[in-house]
């Protein structure tokens, strides 16, 4: 299995000189099974130049997991060249949005409006297929198994543990650990306390031996509190959730838009110095574009 | 009631899709969803004591579109698993749908009733609470509580004829109301209600005891021996009202169960005003709605 990262940033593309080393565009992840089947995570701005080298490839068969619904994982699905090209088919998978009682399909229809964007939704001429995902109930591309795996965002978010041939992988899209809604002397705390851990437990099981996770670190511990249910970890909640699900390598993305190469560096060394403790035979890394790892 | 049981609780299910909520807990959602740090707990709160809303929440959590590991039957499940701004945003599509209207075409006072519902289901889990001696939880006492006469309030918009007929005969008659809503609907509203939460995949086992909360001389379970105390003691103290009104004594199993008669178990529960009043404060109309 290969994985190479088109998109590590969040919220928003961030282009410039600063941002030049880890990249500026929005969450994609490219997943090679051993027999070359197309896996892409999430179709952030980053999915524009994995297109362009697809063009080589035709036909494209593409199987696109989105982690959620919000703008940095979708952003750059319109322009996902291969969904106008006939002769290919593009299959979009997500989960079912209670609020708006639809699925994967809406994704697509929402951002093909004809003042938003010049070409219709009747334009694609790729085959263009949606597939709408439950929670734990794995979907197999060739070889490969891919298990969704419900998490905490403030829409419905699916992290994706991909398995193949022995070995894998585990991204989580958008994840903040959760947290208790009570006060410690409320009556609720013990009980609402026990169904997180309950929660945190069924994750871990999900998650448990995984090879490699790709985990959300927005922010750093002491950016956190204000951000507080804004839906996104830490490097330290994310370093500890590598640890405890046994897993051998960590890259931290999601990095923050305002944040400069050097910062993001910067933080990254105190987050590793700090957790030093636990983060033994844990290799962690940063995600950056264009970095590639072969399992 | 000449339709098939299949076809009426299709009918039903579509109804209680576009049933508004009540009008205290449509106001508060409104406020809530105003502010851009609402309080989770507030907003659980809100919700859990309006049984449209938790009736509508639980029925798209337990729907086919996930498959989550267990049932959900609590609306702090529902947060831990979908996160709270998911289930803020459903509880305002579920206000935006409107208030339910005090009055109704049956005359069924539903603010009373929404009172029932809530000291029921606060009884019904303060009574777990002291006499249980299994491992059942006791926010599975309070949905049941709260869900209990949820078929009343189905009859009431969309039987509203038939459902009127019943209660002036059970009051005339001084007789049980499901045995008037049998005699002139044909059915009655534990089986209303059984059958909506069964369609909606709620847990098989609220399902059972919403059923048989008339039907207690033996309760099976936990939940069955509270619910049907709990009901009882909420119209003994006259504390909203149900349209039902007959107060059943305990069965026997019951007495043997909480060690004596009704009295003793409103004696035992103690101090009950607050449990009581916090219920009242949620059910009273405000004067601004």
């Amino acid at each position: 299995m290969k994985l190479k990262f088109w998109g590590v940033r969040g919220s928003i593309p961030s282009p410039g000189e600063k941002t030049v080393r880890y990249g500026g565009n929005t969450t994609c992840i490219e997943i090679r099974t051993d027999a070359n089947e197309l896996i892409i995570l999430d179709g952030g701005t980053g999915i524009f130049p994995l297109a362009q080298t697809l063009l080589k490839e035709l036909p494209v068969k593409a199987h696109i997991f989105n982690t959620h619904s919000h703008w940095d994982h979708i952003q750059g699905l319109p322009f996902f060249i291969p969904i106008f090209i006939p002769g290919n088919t593009i299959r979009l998978y997500a989960a079912f949005d209670p609020i708006s009682g639809e699925g994967a399909e809406r994704i697509m229809n929402v951002q093909l409006q004809y003042s938003f964007f010049p070409v219709r939704e009747a334009e694609m001429k790729s085959r263009f297929e949606y597939v709408a995902l439950m929670p734990n109930e794995a979907v197999e591309v060739g070889a490969a198994k891919i298990t969704p795996i419900l998490l905490s965002h403030p829409v419905v978010n699916l992290g994706y543990r991909i398995d193949c041939n022995g070995k894998s992988v585990f991204f989580t899209g958008d994840h903040e650990p959760h947290f208790n809604i009570y006060d410690a002397g409320d009556d609720e705390y013990a009980e609402y306390q026990a169904l997180i851990e309950e929660q945190r437990q069924s994750i871990l099981d999900a998650i448990r031996g995984v090879d490699v996770i790709v985990a959300d670190c927005a922010y750093t511990i002491e950016e956190y509190p204000a951000k507080k249910g804004w839906g996104h970890g830490t490097f330290d909640s994310s370093i500890q959730l590598a640890k405890d699900a046994g897993a051998k390598i960590l890259y931290c993305t999601h990095h923050e838009p305002t944040r400069s190469d050097d910062d993001l560096e910067r933080v990254f060394a105190e987050a590793l110095a700090r957790q030093a403790g636990i983060s033994e035979g844990l290799d962690i890394r940063l995600a950056k574009e264009g970095a590639e790892l072969v399992l | 009631m000449t339709e098939s049981s299949s076809e009426l609780t299709k009918k039903l299910s579509e109804a209680v899709e576009k049933m508004p909520a009540f009008p205290k807990s449509v106001q508060r959602i409104l406020e809530l969803s105003r502010e851009i740090n609402c309080p989770p707990k507030e907003l659980v709160m809100v919700i859990e004591k309006d049984p449209v809303m938790t009736m509508k929440l639980l029925r798209i959590l337990n729907s086919a579109y996930y498959s989550f590991p267990k049932q959900i039957t609590s609306v702090n499940q529902s947060v831990v698993y979908l996160g709270l701004n998911t289930i803020k945003n459903m509880a305002l599509s579920f206000a935006a749908m409107g208030s339910l209207p005090q009055q109704n075409a049956a005359g069924f006072d539903v603010q009373k009733y929404l009172m029932h519902s809530l000291t029921t289901a606060s009884f019904a889990r303060a009574l777990c609470l002291k006499y249980g001696h299994d491992d059942t939880d006791p926010a599975d006492c309070y949905i049941a509580g709260l869900l209990h006469d949820f078929g009343k309030v189905v009859f009431a918009q969309f039987m509203a004829e038939e459902f009127k007929e019943a209660l002036a005969r059970s009051a005339e008659q001084s007789i049980p109301l499901h045995v008037a809503e049998q005699q002139i609907i044909g059915t009655d509203h534990t089986v209303v209600g059984g059958m909506l939460v069964e369609k909606w995949q709620f847990p098989k086992q609220l399902t059972e005891n919403i059923r048989n909360h008339h039907g207690a001389a033996s309760p099976s379970n936990t939940v069955q021996c509270c619910l049907f105390a709990a009901n009882q003691i909420s119209k003994k103290l006259g504390l909203g009202n149900g349209g039902n009104p007959v107060v059943a004594a305990l069965p026997s199993a019951l007495v043997e169960y909480f060690e004596g008669d009704l009295d003793a178990v409103i004696a035992g529960l103690g101090d009950i005003s607050k449990l009581a009043s916090e219920a009242q404060v949620f059910a009273q109309v405000s004067k601004e709605s």
